[in-house]
């Protein structure tokens, strides 16, 4: 009860804060929802609507904690072909065909949500997921660079939009005419948006730019109106045009053509990108919130078709999640979903309080934003970017982006989808490799049974944006505070989409206090040096040695912390290993990450254990510490996996006097039983019982330690060279003790 | 090793010639070799080896096996695998043939809820014992839908994972019951771990079999599988078509319930 309690006064506490954020957001949804709709051609009156039923049925029904919702930038451009095609021209009945398809996309995405299949995204490679964006910001920009010069009233595809732009810059320089200023509205506020970042003051920043630009825009007509005492120098076809009283005159969808096969393309266009939209936004968001939960992502899908379907009977645009609004609602305190319910209430005051002033906002200085949000989205930065992950990516980024500019949006997502497979088996040299493997499970993921308890995830055959799911559907059961570990040694391809998702795993376990640690990738080959870049086992030896994995990369970092030495690869493998009897039986192949401080060393080790059809290849993480003192021959060993071997060269486990504890939880063999007791003197024993477990080999004058018979992660790597410092220093500090008992 | 008479079977003509080759090769052997029985008969090898089990009375059939197959013939279905599924015993796979013999240092063990296990279970310490080997691991495989919780967020996350934890708990009891009832001379030096596993039947277990790299994997027998077991592959279909290592699968043996 008390803890109810506790939690309704949170809530109660938390509401001024997510009022305030609430309030900032709505500032920048009011133009983006008008520049939106006006963008796709709807009534601008439409893109409000879509914010205000989203942000108010997402607040209630979703499942997601601090998302903002409204109309989505993706949108635009399958909206504004529905509305431009639909009905052959006729704009209105365009808008009133589209709205059906709203309607029925919200339906379909309620029941993509009912069906679990929030993993739907997880199929698309990431790559062609920012083609496809890329290519939505150049039809975004296309258009809306000729409404921001004046020109309402171009036509033709994205192709041609940019083709006739530099005529269109020309004609608004050169030409006089009487959209001149209407023109410089557009371009300062294009300025706004440009300096808005760069100016670092705390009250110009504390309204977000889209805003700036309105109360610029309206506050000129007022100058023109009240102090110039002269029209408006912008012509009435360039101003907003909101219905006189806004409730009372919403439109109605148009079912009449239900079954028509483009009728049926919109849907399914509109559906693919709003989830796809939404659920990318919503996985970034999860990211930005403060207090680190998890949203539920198919409830959250149910509750924006069910808005989505409101809105489209009420005559607004879809609603998805969107990320601008969202971070700017992160970013101004934002705590739970409140914030989005008042986002839509103050949108809702604005309409009935700003009605005349909202008619005063030029169109062009809406384009301004969109010209702004669309460059952003395909900003040159982003292929630089692509490109410096690998040339491959680059080609499925400018496949799905042209094949998108050029036909539409589903046939360019799946071109995105096809090239990749393609590039994918050109890579590999096999197709039946992904065939043959495609349906096959191929993680396990369990508890590691010993005293740390974290979770091994290993992954067999390949990982790629065609199996990807199933490695997430593991992961995902992973509380993110506990430790995890995803071993690739037996899986031979891992590709960007992997790559690029692991990462945000990476990021959100740091966040919430938990570890996860990718190992196995050290012997796959990358063609760059992006953490992203896909890695495959078939690449040349030069190639994996050239570009560092991520383990690779932090090791050198500990290394440097230490003040250790570190070498990724190493040419010949280390003599002194074969003196050890642990390897008596293998032959070591290769020995990588060498980490050392010239008397421990670290490193992995790649050997092999049989011969021919029994021959297994096994990775290790060992330490070895080399020691002037002699030391007796002696293993410790706990679980008893080599007991058995010992036991045929005819070694028994030796009991330490005085500590039967020790003797029953650690398998100490030798040969020289005398030696050896005298050498676990109380310390050693006490050491040993009050550390972590390894396996301890010595010769002569050398210790061997090591854990597992896998690689380590750079966590236990730490932990492992710290025992070794450690356990040097307490040999060492003994065997001054005895010198120094024998001088006296 | 195991006091048993051993009979090899060849399909096909008798002659001479391969007589005196199996011979030579069996003089090599031990004791147990040179007593073997040769058996020559020509027919599809299937039956031919099916039939000879049954005459026999065979315990346990010895079988060599591709690693993997392809996939052609993972929906014909290779003889080791037709046979795997037909015989009315025991059946071992093996696919590291190796001259010298390699010691057998880890075994793995289903813990399945299945009438079978015990016996199972009871069966590969009896092997464990008889060919030394020092460990066993106890895999209890728990299908997702047995947690009932569907992780959406944090609140059935953590659900979920309180869930698995019951299910780990009880299943651990489960095979604690039937590793009491075995006699304490069997688990002598045997160092017996039990490891919970969710995921898909049958695949998670040949997977940890390969990730721990153990010597010899022991299953329960399948229940009766058809064409559509292998388009939608479930529990022993994952381990047949690709062997984590050799494979011993436990029958109840007809003729020893006769």
């Amino acid at each position: 009860m008390a803890n109810k309690q506790t939690q309704f006064q949170s809530l109660v506490n938390s509401i001024p804060k997510n009022i305030f954020a609430g309030f900032v957001v709505s500032l920048i949804a009011l133009p983006l929802g008008l520049g939106l709709a006006i963008a796709s051609e709807a009534p601008p009156i439409a893109g409000v609507i879509s914010s205000v039923v989203g942000g108010i049925l997402v607040a209630i029904l979703g499942g997601s904690n601090i998302t903002i919702t409204g109309p989505g930038n993706g949108l635009v451009v399958v909206l504004l072909s529905a509305i431009t095609t639909l009905a052959a021209g006729d704009l209105q009945q365009g808008y009133l065909y589209t709205l059906a398809a709203i309607v029925i996309s919200g339906i379909l995405m309620f029941a993509l949500g009912a069906f679990r299949m929030g993993i739907l995204s997880d199929f698309f490679p990431s790559s062609a997921i920012q083609g496809m964006l890329a290519a939505i910001g150049i039809g975004i920009f296309a258009k809306q660079l000729h409404v921001m010069f004046g020109y309402t009233n171009v036509q033709g595809s994205t192709v041609d939009l940019l083709i006739e732009a530099p005529d269109a810059i020309c004609n608004f320089l050169f030409d006089n005419h009487n959209n001149f200023i209407a023109g410089i509205i557009g371009i300062l506020s294009l300025l706004v948006m440009i300096c808005y970042s760069k100016i670092r003051n705390r009250y110009f920043q504390l309204i977000p730019a889209p805003m700036w630009i309105v109360v610029f825009a309206v506050g000129y007509s007022y100058y023109y109106e009240l102090i110039l005492q002269q029209p408006y120098p912008v012509s009435k076809d360039l101003l907003i045009n909101l219905p006189d009283k806004v409730l009372s005159n919403l439109a109605f969808p148009d079912f009449s053509i239900l079954l028509q096969g483009n009728f049926i393309n919109v849907v399914i266009s509109i559906t693919l990108i709003s989830s796809i939209e939404s659920l990318l936004s919503i996985k970034a968001v999860d990211k930005l919130d403060p207090l680190k939960r998890r949203s539920n992502v198919n409830r959250d899908l149910k509750a924006l078709g069910i808005a989505s379907s409101i809105s489209g009977l009420l005559g607004g645009l879809n609603v998805v999640t969107v990320i601008a609004r969202s971070s700017v609602s992160a970013n101004n305190g934002a705590t739970n979903r409140w914030a989005n319910f008042f986002h839509a209430s103050f949108l809702i005051l604005f309409i009935v309080l700003f009605q005349e002033q909202l008619t005063r906002i030029p169109l062009p200085a809406l384009a301004a934003i969109l010209v702004y949000t669309g460059y952003k989205l395909a900003s040159p930065k982003n292929i630089s970017k692509i490109f410096g992950i690998g040339k491959e990516q680059l080609v499925i980024f400018l496949t799905t982006l042209l094949v998108t500019i050029f036909t539409n949006l589903i046939s360019g997502i799946l071109a995105g989808i096809v090239i990749t497979f393609v590039i994918h088996t050109i890579l590999n040299k096999s197709i039946g490799f992904f065939i043959r493997n495609l349906f096959k499970p191929n993680v396990l993921m369990y508890k590691e049974a010993d005293e740390k308890e974290n979770y091994y995830v290993s992954v067999v055959n390949f990982c790629s944006f065609l199996n990807y799911s199933k490695l997430k559907s593991k992961l995902d059961q992973i509380p993110a505070h506990e430790d995890v570990i995803v071993d690739f040694s037996r899986c031979s391809f891992v590709d960007h989409t992997v790559m690029e998702n692991l990462h945000n795993y990476i990021q959100t376990f740091t966040s919430k206090g938990g570890h996860f640690e990718v190992i196995g990738l050290d012997l796959h080959g990358a063609n760059t040096n992006h953490p992203f870049a896909l890695r495959r086992i078939s690449a040349s030896k030069r190639m994996a040695s050239r570009n560092l994995t991520k383990r690779q990369k932090s090791l050198r970092f500990v290394a440097q912390d230490f003040n250790w030495s570190y070498k990724p690869s190493r040419s010949k493998p280390f003599q002194f290993l074969h003196d050890f009897s642990y390897f008596k039986t293998k032959k070591i192949r290769k020995v990588k990450n060498i980490m050392t401080n010239g008397e421990c060393t670290l490193f992995d080790v790649i050997y092999t254990e049989g011969e021919f059809i029994a021959k297994q290849v096994i990775r290790s993480t060992m330490i070895h510490v080399q020691l002037k003192s002699p030391l007796p021959l002696f293993t410790l060993d706990r679980d008893g996996l080599f007991e058995f071997f010992y036991h045929l060269v005819g070694y028994k486990d030796i009991s330490i006097e005085g500590h039967p504890d020790f003797s029953k939880r650690f398998f100490l063999h030798g040969h020289n039983q005398k030696e050896i007791e005298t050498f676990f003197t109380n310390e050693l024993v006490l050491f040993f019982e009050s550390n972590t477990y390894y396996h301890i080999e010595s010769t002569d004058n050398g210790l061997l330690i090591f854990h597992k018979e896998r690689l380590a992660s750079v966590k236990e790597i730490k932990a492992m060279s710290d025992f070794a410092m450690r356990l040097r220093n307490t040999i060492f500090k003994k065997a001054k003790k005895t010198k120094s008992l024998q001088e006296c | 090793m195991f006091n048993a008479q051993l009979i090899f079977v060849h399909v096909g003509e008798h002659s001479e010639e391969k007589e005196g080759l199996l011979q030579s090769i069996l003089k090599e052997g031990n004791e147990a070799a040179k007593n073997a029985k040769l058996l020559f008969q020509s027919g599809d090898p299937v039956e031919v080896i099916l039939n000879v089990c049954a005459l026999e009375k065979i315990d346990l059939l010895i079988l060599g096996a591709l690693q993997k197959e392809n996939i052609f013939k993972y929906y014909v279905g290779s003889i080791a695998r037709k046979l795997t599924r037909k015989a009315p015993c025991s059946v071992l796979l093996l696919i590291k043939h190796s001259v010298v013999r390699i010691p057998c240092k880890h075994i793995v063990v289903n813990g399945l809820k299945n009438p079978k296990t015990a016996e199972t279970i009871a069966k590969s310490f009896y092997v464990s014992q008889k060919l030394g080997c020092k460990k066993i691991s106890i895999i209890e495989e728990i299908t997702q839908g047995e947690i009932h919780v569907k992780v959406n967020d944090d609140i059935s996350l953590r659900r979920a994972t309180i869930a698995k934890q019951k299910l780990t708990k009880r299943e651990d009891i489960r095979v604690k019951d039937i590793l009491d009832t075995i006699e304490a001379p069997l688990k002598s030096e045997i160092q017996i771990k039990t490891q919970s596993i969710f995921g898909k039947r049958g695949y998670s277990i040949g997977h940890y079999a390969r990730v721990v790299r153990a010597d010899l994997l022991i299953m329960n027998a399948p229940n009766k599988t058809g064409i559509l077991d292998r388009i939608f592959p479930h529990d022993m279909e994952y381990i047949l078509s690709e062997l984590p290592s050799d494979v011993l699968i436990v029958k109840e043996n007809v003729f020893q319930r006769r």
